[in-house]
């Protein structure tokens, strides 16, 4: 299959002005009669139902959620990237570009991502329009912070909640709509399949997970907004019911999954402390502004330190190793998350890790501590202050920019951060992979649309801090209703899609069999259990550094444990019901066919780049080693099916404005 | 440790619900709550039966779905705590544990601890906003706002809506969490035109969903686990009089 990715022509700043322009639009009178699914109400969903709504087409969203303001952006903590250049430090919509771009380790598409950093700037001004109450100076203009592998200061941000309040402003945008009668919300429906009429997506089957209900929804276009696929690895910063099922249901009906490999390992979670852990806590990048990382510089300080003979504390300062300081002195504690992952596990794999299991570094804030305190007691025209004096104001400081990150960490392991240095650890975050989509975000089964992170398209093999936010809003504010015009446009003569028609019959059929065979597995073993068990082999072999030999043992093992689940897992309660079980089995089960795609993915690429780490493809330095001349290309996989090989398509990443280099953060 | 746990069990909104007694024997200190309830329900799975509903997501006190009342207090004894953030180290070997739904008429049981909060959605549709279209915005920086008001509006735009302040409530009020929405708009130039228009029609939503008045008890304050404060109550009812005086609607 030969990939577009109808890409406009014309030059690098000027393809979306001339694509707006010049893309086909559906008159007003048109739109209310079409109508439109958007499936998941998180920032990518929300603003593209709000957005289309708005617009005049008839909406239907849905989420899984008791209420669209529960999405899982409402997580994210750090901030939001734009460039506004309100700092005066030199930023520009091309440096963004440029920083994405690397960043992403030269595995994204230069035109969506030049496209991203463009609408940035409008979504500032759209959430602020909505009273999402940003950081402000004592000016009463909007602040500024730094984040990872960037030299401006580029990110705003709303304390450490900065996702929770952009989706609120984009849930209110929505509530309103839903209001005006614009979007119908179906909360507590969960996709199950989507129904494709003349090779079209025409709609989905959804389930109400309060009655068990499946029902048949109809449209002219189907958009998922569905998140990431991080769960494969049961442990992770997501939330508990993130899943990959609607992006997975439709690679079954033939869409395509791009670059499945990249996922995203983020530097600084609270470490693992016991097996019956279910999930991790992300502790935010925005920490690495004013922490520093450290390990010892000893392995028997270390060990004392794991054996609680020792603390943090009695380590000399010359007897620590900020590692990332010393490894890459222009970025320092700042360089990317795929970098900094890395750095620490390499620490750790050489006994210098200070948690008990051996798997966490130090976050130090002590310095900022002292750093902060000075400064603010010179503000107050405190001279000679005392040590106590520096501190207590320095950790007034650090509390006000860190407060609540500060109180999670201490809620979460009794130790106080702001005396002990935090333990952290890598833990997997988010997926840049995602489905394949073009220009338009429109996968290669017409009408079917993906934004958010639930598409590929903007981060390549690593994203950078606060761009997830950006890119979710761009999609669903920005881009989506331009582009699903291009689409709509040439259907303005169909008329409302039957949910009777003899494909949504047997989509709903198919879902039927499907749950039907879950509820009669008839076995003892929990759902929760296989869940645990699939999340360990992908962490172990498909994790934050894999190898030929690994990946192949584990796509074995994976085999094996879906042939036990479909033996002698077991689903209790009734599929008539309220059933959570049910919800997961659904779940798991797509689970392992996502997760044997990525290990294939991994294998494929013979090379290291971004969160993709393969210990063959590696310089003397230990730094990843990319291979442009034979993988500038994304890889997008076609599912056949359990009894065949999956089939990798490629497109070719055309690079007319960048030099491909080595990325060094050194 | 061990620990008994007196469990809320329910079928359905209109199904008889009773509390039903476990035992759980291997509670590690370090786990969470519901690291807890899951290793509970892995216990039932086993054992054939069906294991106890409840909602959770997020894990990191920000989503607000978990909805559980534990010892007689809403996410547990814990201040400034959601459920999910509440961690075994603050409950003692051999204690009993209460666990039961947010009890509030306009909250129907769905199943066990699982309850409907859809209540709180139709409040923020009926003027929860600022009506600005995708588009129409100007320049961020167009309207400087004093950063104490902008940081007191952040203080309301905090609540999580997660509806603890109803199940606290005496009266089952959700006065916190309309005020504090309320007040987040009204505090900021950005949602000041449509001020008195919001706040009417967002009580009488309020009211049509069968909460209760406000009695000034102040519970919602103590058990919110964002610290939302009652001063965004008063703030609303002095919009609201205000509104309802200079208003031309009936």
């Amino acid at each position: 299959m030969q990939l577009n990715g109808n890409i406009p022509e014309g030059s690098l700043a000027e393809k979306w002005t001339r694509y707006r322009s010049t893309v086909s639009l559906v008159a007003p009178n048109n739109k209310m009669r079409i109508e439109v699914i958007v499936v998941g109400s998180g920032l990518a969903g929300a603003s593209a139902a709000a957005s289309l709504g708005e617009l005049g087409y008839k909406v239907k969203c849905f989420t899984y959620h008791d209420s669209p303001r529960r999405a899982h952006s409402i997580a994210a903590q750090g901030g939001i990237n734009a460039a506004k250049n309100y700092r005066n430090d030199g930023d520009s919509v091309y440096r963004l570009f440029y920083d994405t771009i690397k960043g992403g380790d030269y595995r994204s598409r230069e035109a969506n991502v030049y496209r991203l950093a463009e609408v940035s700037a409008a979504i500032i001004d759209q959430a602020v329009a909505q009273g999402v109450p940003f950081a402000r100076e004592y000016g009463g203009l909007l602040d500024n912070r730094s984040f990872g592998g960037v030299q401006v200061s580029r990110t705003f941000y709303a304390r450490g909640q900065t996702g929770q309040q952009l989706l609120l402003g984009a849930y209110q945008a929505l509530s309103r709509q839903i209001a005006l009668g614009a979007v119908e919300m179906y909360n507590r429906h969960e996709m199950l399949d989507v129904v494709l009429a003349d090779g079209k997506a025409r709609g989905i089957i959804a389930r109400n997970l309060v009655t068990g209900e499946l029902e048949r929804h109809g449209a002219h276009a189907v958009v998922l907004a569905t998140g990431g696929y991080g769960n494969v690895f049961y442990l992770s910063t997501n939330a508990m019911n993130c899943n990959v099922t609607a992006a997975w249901r439709v690679v079954r009906k033939g869409a395509l999954m791009a670059n499945p490999c990249f996922t995203q390992i983020h530097p600084t979670c609270i470490p693992v402390s016991g097996d019956y852990q279910s999930k991790l806590t992300l502790m935010s990048e925005s920490l690495r502004n004013d922490g520093r990382v450290w390990v010892p510089k000893k392995q028997e300080d270390a060990q004392a330190i794991r054996e609680s003979r020792k603390t943090a504390l009695e380590i000399a300062e010359e007897d620590r190793d900020y590692f990332l300081e010393r490894r890459y002195p222009a970025f320092g504690n700042l360089v990317p998350r795929d970098v900094a992952s890395r750095a620490a596990k390499t620490a750790c794999d050489e006994g210098l890790g200070v948690a008990p299991t051996g798997l966490a570094v130090y976050l130090d804030f002590a310095s900022a501590i002292e750093r902060y305190g000075r400064s603010k007691a010179n503000t107050l025209g405190i001279h000679n202050p005392d040590k106590a004096t520096i501190i207590r104001l320095g950790e007034e400081v650090v509390s006000e920019k860190y407060g609540n990150l500060f109180e999670m960490y201490e809620k979460i392991t009794g130790e106080n951060p702001y005396k002990m240095p935090m333990k952290i650890y890598p833990a997997v975050h988010y997926t840049m992979g995602g489905l394949w989509v073009d220009y338009n975000l429109e996968t290669n089964i017409p009408g079917l649309f993906a934004t958010g992170e639930c598409n590929f398209s903007d981060h390549g093999a690593n994203r950078l801090g606060a761009s997830a936010l950006m890119q979710g809003l761009a999609d669903g504010y920005f881009v989506l209703p331009y582009t699903i015009g291009n689409f709509l446009s040439n259907d303005i003569r169909t008329p409302k899609i039957d949910p009777n028609r003899q494909e949504f019959l047997d989509a709903e059929k198919q879902t039927q069999e499907r749950i039907d065979k879950l509820m009669n597995l008839g076995g003892k073993q929990s759902i929760e259990s296989f869940h645990r068990r699939l999340g360990r082999i992908m962490w172990d072999y498909c994790g934050m550094s894999r190898n030929a030999e690994g990946l192949q043992k584990a796509r074995g093992m994976i085999l094996e444990l879906r042939e036990e689940f479909y033996r002698d897992a077991f689903v209790p309660g009734s599929a008539n019901d309220f059933n959570p079980e049910l919800e997961k089995a659904l779940r798991v089960a797509d689970y392992f066919e996502m997760g044997e795609l990525m290990i294939l993915d991994a294998l494929n690429r013979k090379e290291s780049c971004g969160g993709h780490f393969r210990e063959e493809y590696q310089d003397e330095g230990g730094e990843a080693k990319r291979d442009d001349e034979n993988y500038a290309y994304v890889a997008a996989g076609e599912y056949k099916g359990w009894e065949e090989e999956p089939v990798l398509h490629r497109e070719d990443l055309v690079f007319e404005n960048v030099e491909l280099k080595t990325r060094s953060y050194k | 440790m061990k620990l008994t746990l007196k469990i809320w069990r329910q079928g359905g909104e209109y199904k008889k619900g009773q509390f039903v007694n476990y035992q759980l024997d291997q509670v590690s200190e370090h786990m969470s709550f519901l690291e807890m309830l899951y290793v509970l329900n892995e216990q039932l799975i086993s054992q054939g039966k069906e294991p106890v509903a409840f909602e959770h997501d997020c894990r990191e006190g920000i989503c607000g779905a978990c909805s559980m009342v534990i010892n007689g207090h809403a996410h547990g004894p814990l201040q400034g705590t959601t459920a999910c953030q509440l961690h075994m180290r603050f409950f003692r070997d051999g204690q009993t544990v209460t666990i039961e739904p947010f009890r509030a008429k306009s909250f129907p049981v769905i199943k066990d601890l699982v309850v409907d909060r859809s209540a709180f959605d139709r409040i923020i549709q009926a003027g929860g906003y600022v009506s600005v279209g995708t588009g129409q915005a100007q320049d961020a920086n167009a309207i400087p706002v004093e950063k104490d008001q902008s940081s007191m509006a952040f203080d309301a735009a905090a609540c999580i809506g997660c509806g603890a302040c109803v199940a606290a409530c005496p009266n089952a009020s959700a006065m916190l969490f309309v005020s504090a929405k309320v007040s987040h708009l009204t505090l900021l130039p950005q949602g000041k035109v449509e001020a008195k228009k919001r706040v009417l029609s967002m009580v009488r939503q309020m009211d049509l969903e069968g909460f209760g008045n406000c009695s000034n008890v102040t519970a919602c304050e103590a058990e919110c686990p964002k610290g939302i404060s009652v001063e965004n109550i008063a703030r609303m009812n002095r919009e609201y009089l205000a509104s309802v005086f200079s208003s031309e609607e009936d």
